[in-house]
Formats: structure tokens, sequence, C-alpha cells
């Protein structure tokens, strides 16, 4: 706009939200396609790895993080970092409390 | 004296021609101001993970404490509805990537027809929630007075949920546990919803607006903040279709 191009917003074009889109819908399939069959244990963990990858997709493209100044990535890495300590002390406590018991 | 502050005076009305209406005094320039709102959203967005991440702590902990029950609760929810509604909130979420898109490119009736289109694909993820939750209240399951734990101590009572997963009777005393669950449903996908109402009427709004012009004169800002706030009750969608949905089909 200004000429200085270092500064001037990255615009993310269609193209690239296509793909995304793609990948959403593939994952959409591979999730429900996957909760029909019986993995036991890692059924929750694939459907929670599955829907992390589609989350992490939308976060970098769609929400433009991927293009965005490190102090925001920095920031939003810290905030999900705290939130998966929090939840991570709560179910390790959880999930000990009755251990052997079962 | 007076000629110097007669000149500075002079000197701000000039820059204040210069630089365009909707640059605030306090930023230096257009991408700064862009950049701490930017920054502002993503702030609020992680204060909505805490949120959010609290809801489902809370269902993840009474899961593994009430594994069956959360299992049989699960069992009444329908996949295809819930599919389905990923689908459209993805959708959703790209016809809004493309609004953002023509905004910054200052596509008019681009920005309107995708605003329009995420308005519509919102209202339609509305309505398939509104046909799953009039299942609930039809079958008693939503947590209070009325609530019947008959699906689950006599699972053939519920012969179309009974045909496809042959659930074996709860315990009563586990049985009453499945409540517990459906007020988590209610609650995540309610709040859930909530999100996403306060995001269709701001939508409108702004599909308003946009016809207008106001977001294809170089002034984004405000497109790219709600496109933030957008995507991100999409992903708790896809979180919650997993944990409520699929996490107990098999």
């Amino acid at each position: 706009m200004n000429g200085h191009s270092e500064h001037a917003r990255h615009i993310v074009g269609p193209g690239v939200y296509l793909v995304i889109l793609f990948a959403l819908l593939l994952g959409t399939a591979l999730t429900v396609w996957a909760s029909y069959v019986d993995l036991g244990l890692w059924n929750p963990v694939i459907a929670l790895a599955i829907a992390t990858t589609k989350a992490v997709l939308v976060v970098l493209f769609f929400m433009h993080v991927w293009y965005s100044s490190k102090l925001t990535k920095l920031t939003i890495f810290s905030g999900i970092f705290m939130f998966l300590v929090l939840i991570s002390m709560t179910l390790a406590d959880y999930i000990s409390r009755a251990w052997g018991s079962w | 004296m007076p000629d110097s502050s007669e000149n500075a005076h002079g000197a701000a009305l000039a820059a204040h021609e210069q630089h365009p209406s909707y640059l605030r005094h306090h930023f230096n320039s257009v991408e700064q101001q862009a950049d701490a709102s930017n920054f502002a959203m993503w702030l609020f967005l992680l204060t909505e993970v805490m949120f959010f991440g609290g809801l489902f702590t809370a269902y993840l902990v009474y899961r593994n404490w009430y594994y069956p029950a959360f299992v049989s609760g699960s069992h009444q929810l329908n996949v295809v509805w819930g599919a389905t509604n990923t689908v459209v909130l993805i959708f959703s979420s790209f016809t809004m990537a493309m609004g953002v898109w023509c905004a910054q490119t200052r596509r008019r009736r681009g920005l309107v027809l995708c605003l329009t289109l995420t308005f519509i694909l919102g209202l339609s993820f509305l309505g398939i929630k509104t046909i799953e939750y009039r299942e609930k209240i039809e079958k008693h399951h939503v947590p209070g007075f009325h609530y019947s734990l008959q699906s689950f101590l006599d699972p053939q009572s519920d012969p179309e949920v009974y045909a496809e997963y042959h659930d074996k009777p709860l315990a009563p005393d586990m049985a009453r546990h499945t409540e517990l669950y459906f007020s988590l449903y209610f609650l995540m996908t309610g709040m859930h919803a909530l999100h996403m109402i306060i995001g269709i009427a701001i939508l409108g709004f702004m599909i308003l607006r946009a016809r207008a012009g106001t977001y294809t004169a170089g002034h984004v800002t405000f497109v790219e903040n709600f496109g933030l706030y957008w995507h991100f009750v999409d992903i708790i969608w896809i979180y919650l279709f997993a944990l409520l949905y699929l996490i107990s089909r098999h």
C-alpha cells in the first residue's frame, strides 16, 4: 500500500483456502470412518489426533497464523500450552486417583 | 512563537490529511493498528479457549468416571446429523475465509455473497441442531424432572438405537449418570450454539455494511477479526463432534 512490503499484510488467496477446505472434508470423512472401526484404547486417541490436525490447519491457514508476526505466534502457542498444562494436570490427578483399584 | 505554533498546527493538519480516516491517532501506521487489533482478538480467543477448555475437561473427567453411562448416552446421538453439521461448518469457514480475501482485494459483490453464504450455512447448522434437540426432548433425554432412564435400563425399548449398537442394560446407579452426559451435551453444544447465534447476528450487521461498501475501501480489520471468531467457533465444533459423537461409537 505505501511501499514497505516487509510490513504489508500477507493476503492469503482462494487457492490455499480450497486446499484446506478439501483437507478438512477429508479429515471429517476419515474420522467418521475410523470411529466405526474397533481400535479399543486407540479410538479416542485417533479421533482427537484427527480433530487436532484439522484445528491446526484452520488456525494456520484460515486464521492466517502461518503468515502472522512472531508475537502473535508466541502468544497463541503460550495460551494453548497453558491450557494443555491445566488439562493434563487435572486429568493426571483424576486418572491416577483410583489407580489399581479397577 | 505564534509562528512556530501555527506551523506545528499546520503540520498536524497536513499529517491528518495524509493518513486514511480510519487510522486512529494513537497508532503510527495502518499496519500497527491492524496488528494491535488482530493481537487483541487473539487474546480474546485465548480466553475463550480457557472457557470451553473447562467444559471439555469436565466432560473428560466424568467420562472417565462413568464410562458405561457416557458410552450409552453417546449412542443416542446421530452421527449422520453430527457429520453433516461438521461439513456445514467447514464450508461456512471456507466462505468466511473467502469473504476476508474479497474484503482485502476490495471485491464488494464477492464479499456480500461470501458473507450471505456464511450466514445461510450458520443458520443451517442451527436448524440441524434444532432437529437433534427436538429428538432429545421427545425421548425425555433433557436433564431435569422429566428425564427418562428407559433407553438405558431397557435398551430394547429404543429399537433404532438398539439395532445399531446392541447396548446391554445399565445398572440403575450407572444409568442415572447418563443424565450427567446429557447435561454436559446440552451445556457444551448450547454454549457453542450461543456463539453461533451471536456470530450470525454480527454477520447480518456486516452484510448490510458490506453492501454499502464499508469493508472494501481498505479498512478490513473488522472482517478479519470476525473471521477469526467464526473459525474459532468451527474449531470448537470439530472437538465437540469428536468427543460427543465419535469416540464411543465402535
